[in-house]
Order: C-alpha cells, then sequence, then structure tokens
C-alpha cells in the first residue's frame, strides 16, 4: 500500500518556495481569491466538511472550533500555535521554513471564515531560521495586499505579526501560549472559560496549529468535500508525520491518514538498523503511552490509535530499538517533564519530580519492585487533576511503560541491587524494604 | 535504608532548591517604575522595544521581544538592561525579571557569547545525544566565550544528534567532530556547513522527485 496523496509536501523542495514570487507561480493565494469570493459562512462550511481535525495533538475538529466563536462585531484573534515543542515533532519547521506563505495564506482564510481581525504567529525562540523566514513572508504579502486592510479590494481587513517566544515547553499548550503572548510566564489558565469565549486580551481567539492553518487553502481549492475522501473516516486528509529515534530514514512524511503503522516506520523511514526490532514506539510525541511491535499493523489514525489507547498526538513517531532500556527512556521522558513543568499545579510538579526521583533510584539500585507500584499511583494522582495536560503527558507514557515493561523494570531493579552488592529484595528484611521505599 | 545526606545535591548555600542566595536587601523599598528622567536608555533599545510595543494591544505583550532586544544588546538579561527596558514599557523591573526567569533562552547570569545549545532530548539521546554533550562539556569547558547547554527538544530529530549553535542547527554531529566544530565556533564561523537544516532536502521521496 502506498502513502498516499502528496498535498502539503507537494512542492516542498522547490527552490525558492519560501519567496512570493515562487509561492505565486505554483498557485499560491489563488485558493484566497476562492475564499474571498464566497462568503465566510460558506468558507467554514467547506472546513467543516472536510472534517479536518486540529494536527496540534488534541485532534479537535477544526471547523467546530470557528464556530464557537461568537458572531457579531468585535475584535476577535486567530493565534497560530507555531510553538512546535513537544519532543519528536518537526513538521511545522520545515513546512515554515520551506513554505511560510502557505501558512500565511491558510490564516487569512481561517481568519476570514471567523470574522478575525487581528492575528498573531507564535512561534518557538529557537526556531530562529524559521522565524525569520515568516517575517520576510509577511512583509511580502503585506506588500502584496495580501494581508493588511481591504484585503484584495474585499472589505475583510486583517493585521499579522510573528511573535517569538524564548524557549518554553509549556506555551505550546494553549491558554499557557496566550498568557505568554500578554507578556506573561507561560502558566496555562483555567478552563472554561474556553479561548473561543475568552482568549488573547480576554476577547474572543482561535487557536491553531500551523500544519492545520496551511491546509486550509488546500481544502478550498479541493473542496471540503473532495478533501474529506483523502485519508480514512473520522480522520480525513493527509498528515505530516516525523519520524525519528531508531529508523534508517528519519524525517518528515506526508501521508492519507489511515495506513498502516507499519508501513511508515519501516516502508517510508526504512525501520530500525539491520539486526535490530522494534521494542516500543510513541505513535504522537513522547506525551503519547507507547505501543510496542504488536501494534504496528495498526492503522495510523486518530481513532484506531486511541482504541490502542495511545494517541495520534502531533504525528511525531519516536521508535526505540531492543538495544535500549525501557528504563533510560522512562528516565529521559520523565526528565523533559520535569525540566518544564511551570509549577502552577502541584501534582505536575511534585509528580514528575518525584517520578525522576524514583527513576534514578531504579537505574542506581536503591529501588524495590515496590516501587513501580508507587510510581503507577503517582501516575494516577497526576492524571485529571492539574489545569492543563503537561504532568497527564508525562503520566501517560511512564504509565504505559511501566505497564508494558514491568518485568524489564524488575529486573533492572534486581540488577541494579546486585550491582551494588546490597542483598537482593527476596533475602533483605521486610522493614529495610519499606524505608527504602519511602525515604 | 536512609537516604545517605551527603549524597543529597545541594547548592553552595547548603539548601536543595535554587536562588535563596540570591541576595535581597530587605531594608530598602520595592523597585517601581523606573523613572525615565533618571535612568537613562540607549536610542537604538528604546526605538527597538518602542517598535514592538505598537504592534500589540496591551503593550506588555512585547515582554519577551523586548528582553531578546536587551539579550542581543549585552549579552545577558541584566539588571542594568530590564531597567532601561521596564523604562520603555512602564513596567516595574521586577515585573521584567520574573517573565525572564522563566524561560530557558532569556539568561540572567552573565553567559558566553557563543551559543552552543546540544539537544539531549529522548530522539537525539537514542542516537547518540548524550555522548555528544559530553564531548562538547569536555572540549569547551572554562572557555568563557562558549555558552554550552543541554536543551530539550529543539524540533530537529531528524538530524540528530545535532545543536543549535548561535542560532544555526547543524546535525547530525559525531563526537569526534566536536573540537573542529568548536573551533569553527571560535573563529565566527559556520560549523560543518554542508550539515546545515538550511540545506536539508525533505526526507520524504515523493516530494524530493516532484
Amino acid at each position: 500500500m502506498s502513502a498516499g496523496n502528496l498535498v502539503l509536501f507537494k512542492d516542498i523542495d522547490e527552490p525558492g518556495l519560501d519567496t512570493l514570487e515562487v509561492y505565486a507561480r505554483r498557485g499560491g493565494y489563488e485558493a484566497l481569491r476562492k475564499a474571498l469570493s464566497m462568503t465566510p459562512a460558506e468558507v467554514l462550511h467547506e472546513l467543516e466538511v472536510s472534517a479536518i481535525r486540529g494536527r496540534g495533538g488534541a485532534g479537535f475538529a477544526m471547523g467546530k472550533k470557528i464556530s464557537f466563536l461568537p458572531k457579531g462585531a468585535m475584535d476577535k484573534y486567530l493565534v497560530c500555535n507555531a510553538d512546535e515543542s513537544e519532543p519528536g515533532t518537526f513538521k511545522d519547521r520545515e513546512l515554515m521554513q520551506k513554505s511560510p506563505h502557505m501558512l500565511i495564506e491558510g490564516m487569512v482564510i481561517a481568519a476570514y471564515a471567523g470574522g478575525i481581525t487581528r492575528s498573531f504567529i507564535y512561534i518557538r525562540g529557537e526556531y530562529d531560521l524559521q522565524a525569520s523566514k515568516l517575517e520576510a513572508a509577511v512583509e511580502e504579502a503585506k506588500a502584496a495586499g495580501y494581508i493588511g486592510e481591504r484585503i484584495l479590494g474585499s472589505d475583510f481587513s486583517l493585521s499579522m505579526w510573528v511573535h517569538r517566544g524564548a524557549g518554553a515547553y509549556i506555551c505550546g499548550e494553549e491558554t499557557a501560549l496566550l498568557d505568554s503572548l500578554e507578556g506573561k510566564r507561560g502558566n496555562p489558565r483555567l478552563k472554561p472559560p474556553f479561548p473561543a469565549n475568552q482568549g488573547l486580551y480576554q476577547g474572543p481567539t482561535l487557536i491553531n496549529n500551523v500544519e492545520t492553518l496551511a491546509t486550509a487553502p488546500h481544502i478550498i481549492r479541493m473542496g471540503g468535500e473532495e478533501y474529506a475522501k483523502l485519508g480514512a473516516p473520522g480522520s480525513t486528509g493527509t498528515k505530516l508525520v516525523s519520524v525519528s529515534g531508531h529508523v534508517q530514514r528519519p524525517g518528515n512524511y506526508e501521508i492519507e491518514l489511515g495506513i498502516p503503522s507499519r508501513e511508515i516506520i519501516y516502508g517510508l523511514a526504512g525501520g530500525p538498523p539491520e539486526g535490530r526490532e522494534v521494542k516500543l514506539w510513541f505513535p504522537g510525541g513522547s506525551s503519547a503511552p507507547v505501543l510496542t511491535k504488536d501494534d504496528l499493523d495498526l492503522a495510523y489514525d486518530f481513532d484506531t490509535m486511541a482504541k490502542a489507547g495511545s494517541m495520534l498526538g502531533s504525528g511525531a513517531i519516536i521508535v526505540v530499538d531492543d538495544s535500549t532500556s525501557v528504563v533510560d527512556v522512562a528516565l529521559k521522558t520523565a526528565k523533559f517533564y520535569r525540566h518544564e513543568s511551570c509549577g502552577k499545579c502541584t501534582p505536575c510538579r511534585e509528580g514528575t519530580n518525584w517520578t525522576v526521583k524514583m527513576l534514578e533510584r531504579i537505574d542506581s539500585g536503591e529501588a524495590t519492585p515496590m516501587d513501580l507500584d508507587i510510581m503507577a499511583a503517582v501516575q494516577d494522582n497526576i492524571i485529571g487533576n492539574c489545569l492543563c495536560v503537561l504532568g497527564d503527558a508525562m503520566a501517560m507514557p511512564i504509565g504505559s511503560m511501566i505497564a508494558k515493561f514491568r518485568e524489564e523494570f524488575e529486573a533492572h531493579i534486581e540488577a541494579a541491587r546486585a550491582r551494588n552488592e546490597l542483598a537482593t529484595t527476596d533475602e533483605a528484611p521486610p522493614e529495610a524494604v519499606i524505608q527504602g521505599a519511602v525515604a | 535504608m536512609a537516604i545517605d545526606p551527603t549524597r543529597v545535591a545541594r547548592f553552595g548555600h547548603g539548601s536543595r532548591v535554587p536562588g535563596w542566595d540570591e541576595a535581597v536587601d530587605l531594608t530598602k523599598d520595592p523597585e517601581g517604575v523606573p523613572d525615565p528622567a533618571t535612568t537613562p536608555v540607549p536610542e537604538e533599545l528604546r526605538a527597538t522595544i518602542e517598535q514592538y510595543m505598537a504592534r500589540y494591544p496591551d503593550h506588555r505583550s512585547a515582554a519577551i521581544p523586548a528582553l531578546h532586544a536587551v539579550q542581543a544588546r549585552y549579552g545577558w538579561c541584566s539588571p542594568q538592561g530590564i531597567e532601561e527596558a521596564a523604562c520603555v514599557m512602564r513596567l516595574t523591573p521586577a515585573y521584567l525579571t520574573a517573565v525572564a526567569t522563566f524561560y530557558d533562552m532569556l539568561f540572567t547570569q552573565p553567559v558566553g557569547r557563543h551559543d552552543v545549545f546540544v539537544c539531549t532530548n529522548i530522539s537525539c539521546s537514542l542516537r547518540g545525544a548524550d555522548e555528544l554533550f559530553a564531548a562538547f562539556t569536555e572540549h569547551g569547558e572554562g572557555d568563557p566565550e562558549l555558552n554550552i547547554r543541554a536543551f530539550e527538544c529543539l524540533g530537529a530529530c531528524d538530524m540528530a544528534p545535532m545543536a543549535s549553535i548561535d542560532g544555526h542547527y547543524v546535525g547530525p554531529i559525531r563526537p569526534d567532530e566536536v573540537p573542529g566544530v568548536l573551533e569553527a565556533v571560535r573563529r565566527g564561523e559556520e560549523p560543518l556547513p554542508d550539515r546545515q537544516l538550511e540545506r536539508l532536502k525533505s526526507a520524504d521521496p515523493r516530494a524530493a522527485s516532484s
């Protein structure tokens, strides 16, 4: 089975695609002209019919999100979430660097559908090259009249600025992003109210991922119904997947949703190096519960991944082969979330910290198998108890690793204890075991 | 089996929490919004920050861009630089300091002027990022010009293991190439020019052939 049609990546390596001249020659901004000849309600209808789901991680239907915005004349905002920080994800980077005008065109179309007059692109501070390309593209689009007052002679106006972040994973969470964009520390907000009602500067705000917005011109060009024929039912369209880790050809691939995961990992990315096998893989960034080699034949789409107990997330597949210890993977993952927890909610701030400490004990030989249960309980107490899902994003993969690779964790504990010339768990007095678990 | 107190990581001041040794003079009043009459601000910096402030409905949104501008000018978010930005933005220095300390890319301590951010997150570490970071710290240790740091996912797992060197993504880098890379950085040259992100082609064979 082939990976299907290319939509976003069709011309991606065309030299100079980041300039307006080449982009327009390749049919760029035609979709915007078409959209502006329709009413905003008709544009919204096309987006809804396309059934495109958000490409940033949550997978919420884009058309529905726009329809939640209140109607009427008021200051409404569009924020493009370009704070791509989910470990393993690098698809937006390639889009913004090579085809920034596609994103800009999509933003103007989405803003037109939602009656929005001000827009911002919040890009992570590390993406210096991509931010520069975007800034140049926005200037070009402004000069050509694709952004600004009365776009292409219509009554519709939109302002757009590129806003650089400064390095914080949490700012990819939509409400933390809004706080950061307002010039504060990036702490998440309590929901509800949702951003569609009270977002940036307390105004109605639409927040979408780069890839979602960049798809909008293609939906308008093809028509929503035609776009919905791509992909699988419930997961329409194409998706950029970032494959990384233990594969021979890591990189971004555009696939039609619903193809077998094996086709992506082995067919496109070449699978693990010769002689090694897939041990576990994250199907949607490091926040997704891990799957094993038994799940390789599952279809890669939103619903199948959810049914398998994981999630499609941002479409970042991280492959770990059998040469790596699951404890190392868990520790690396947990350390990341400990570093990035903003510290606002106790379960996340403390839970990520204690998970790291317990994993370090496992590694250093001070743990007992009982620690695994305590660690699993810590994960349970994080999930659902915080303002945002950063804590959950650690708890879910760590919990799934303990559940699926418990024997390996236990073997690691025993081996580390033996290495330290400590008594093995079976021989140690019970008191010492309990103290060791809670000290 | 009790915890051995000598093995618990502590800061120089004896606490396990950072920041307690940073001086706070409780005899002084809290610092207010700096007075423009007594706070000279370089004209260039003022113009840059004012230009940022004009972009947003609420001028506080320019906090991060303003701090980036301060850092570009002074090399770090120095107290003087923060005070100048606060003066232009009509905010307290404490407000901007609180923002600056939240973000990984804003430095409230002096740092070397060449940034070397090595990604040590999961995807890169599967491909040898920890060895790469060790090589960078070994060969760059003690050089005040270098700001070598382990960074969380930089979003370039397709060129792992990689580093962001003065804002330019480079990878994959082998540990034995590190001395040469650092030599180029010190000379202000582009290290490994053929492995810069800017020249990376798409991995998707269909995209490359179209």
